[in-house]
Order: C-alpha cells, then sequence, then structure tokens
C-alpha cells in the first residue's frame, strides 16, 4: 500500500472563531482529487464533528490525513488530553458534557461521536488522560 | 416545490442571494434545528432539494450548511445574520432567507404543504 497523499492539519485550542474551518480545507482538498459526492460528505460530517470535538472537549491537536493506493482515506485526530473519563457515555446518543460556549455554537447534541462510528467505515477509538485519539477509514 | 412558493409561504425574505436560480429549484426537504450536530446526523439526502431551517446564528450554521452541501438557509424568528456570518455565506455561496416566523409555525406551513424532515 502506497500513500498517494499525506496531509496535516492543527486545530488549534480556543479557536473558536475559525471552527470547522479544518473540515472545509479538507472537504476542498479531497474534493480536487474526486472523490465520489456521497462519500465526501459522511467524511466532511466525520471531520467536522472530530474537529468541533477537539475545540469543545479537548486542547486542540491535530488531524492527520492519508490517501492511499488501496481506495482507502484514513484520519487520526489526536488530541493532548484531557482524555473522555468513560468512552461508553460518550459514545451514547444524547449524552453531553458540553460547556455552555458549545452550545452557543450549536453544538452539544450529544450526537459527535455517535455521528462520526456511523458515517465512518472503520471507527477506532482510545482515550487517556494524556488524550485521545479516534482512527477513522473510509473506502472509497 | 418551487424555491419561489417554498419562501412566499412563509413569508421570508431575502437577506444575501448569490444564486437567483435557486428560487426555481425544487425543494421537498427540511432539515430544522439550533444544533447542528443533530443536522449532521442526516447522512442520506439530495442536498440540493433540501433548505436548513435554523435559529442558530452564527457562523456553525453556514459551516454546517457546507458540510452537507445544502445551499440555503432560512432563518426563523427575525433574527439577522451578523458580518461575519454574511461574510461566510458570500465566501460559500449560501444563500440566506429570513422570516419572522417560529420555527414550530414555519415548518408547521411548510409540511402542510407536502414539505417533509430529513430522513
Amino acid at each position: 500500500m502506497t500513500v498517494l497523499l499525506h496531509e496535516e492539519f492543527v486545530v488549534t485550542r480556543g479557536d473558536y472563531k475559525n471552527a470547522g474551518s479544518v473540515s472545509s480545507a479538507i472537504k476542498d482538498k479531497l474534493r480536487t482529487i474526486g472523490i465520489d459526492a456521497k462519500i465526501l460528505r459522511r467524511i466532511s460530517i466525520a471531520c467536522y464533528e472530530a474537529e468541533i470535538n477537539m475545540l469543545i472537549h479537548a486542547w486542540g491537536g491535530l488531524i492527520t490525513m492519508d490517501v492511499s493506493d488501496d481506495g482507502t482515506v484514513r484520519f487520526v485526530f489526536k488530541d493532548p488530553g484531557p482524555g473522555i473519563p468513560d468512552l461508553d457515555d460518550a459514545m451514547t446518543p444524547g449524552f453531553s458534557t458540553a460547556s455552555d460556549d458549545a452550545r452557543e455554537m450549536g453544538f452539544g447534541a450529544g450526537m459527535g461521536l455517535p455521528n462520526i462510528r456511523k458515517v465512518s467505515d472503520d471507527f477506532d477509538i482510545q482515550s487517556s488522560p494524556e488524550g485521545t485519539t479516534i482512527t477513522l477509514g473510509f473506502h472509497l | 416545490m418551487k424555491g419561489r412558493e417554498f419562501f412566499e409561504l412563509v413569508n421570508a425574505k431575502p437577506i444575501v442571494v448569490y444564486d437567483e436560480s435557486r428560487l426555481d429549484n425544487e425543494y421537498t426537504t427540511v432539515f430544522a434545528s439550533d444544533l447542528m450536530s443533530d443536522a449532521l446526523a442526516m447522512v442520506s439526502g439530495d442536498a440540493d432539494e433540501t433548505v436548513l431551517i435554523t435559529g442558530l446564528m452564527n457562523v456553525q450554521s453556514l459551516r454546517t450548511a457546507e458540510i452537507l452541501d445544502v445551499k440555503v438557509i432560512l432563518f426563523v424568528r427575525g433574527k439577522k445574520p451578523n458580518q461575519a456570518m454574511i461574510d461566510m455565506s458570500r465566501e460559500l455561496q449560501i444563500d440566506m432567507y429570513g422570516t419572522d416566523l417560529m420555527m414550530f409555525d414555519t415548518c408547521g406551513i411548510l409540511y402542510a404543504h407536502g414539505i417533509n424532515g430529513m430522513k
């Protein structure tokens, strides 16, 4: 398997003003290489939710994207903490610990992680107080 | 129904419109919520036939529309977008309309005329 396209995107802690701009850039990048519109929408939803989570629940983070010649797009969303206390709760639709600030932005419905799992073909999440890593795969 | 009829039904006025031809597009579906993660749960559906209806007055309503490929937003309760929203709508070429009606009344009128929610 060969990586055809590798990109890294930084999500800056507390940068609410530009929330979603990384996902927008990812969508534009993938559109230029001709990814199917329906798959692109699923990828965009996952990236947007994960990016917002990095802003409202974590202290920013790094998103890496690899497009490979085996027909997959793989993302790793890695943040430096503070981690998710109970992953089962976090994966339950409607469960939310979002702040008032996040709710004012229109988030905090408790649908972020369930949405990400729903739209992705491969989903893995690992979390500890040192940080959370979400790995996603999409089959083109 | 055509966009023109859609907006007339709920007495919606244009705030910024970049593509007037969308008034002649067929709209079949709305997604109505102030919670953007609820909208983002809607993966299927034809974005060209969908209007996002919300009272959320910040740029995340536009980002959500962009992510979902929705090109028209209708704001309820007489709220007006701020300059940052207008700037982003221009960048994304997303049309914005506004109505003084409440969310419930807006959706009720449209539903009574055959518009459905996203599945």
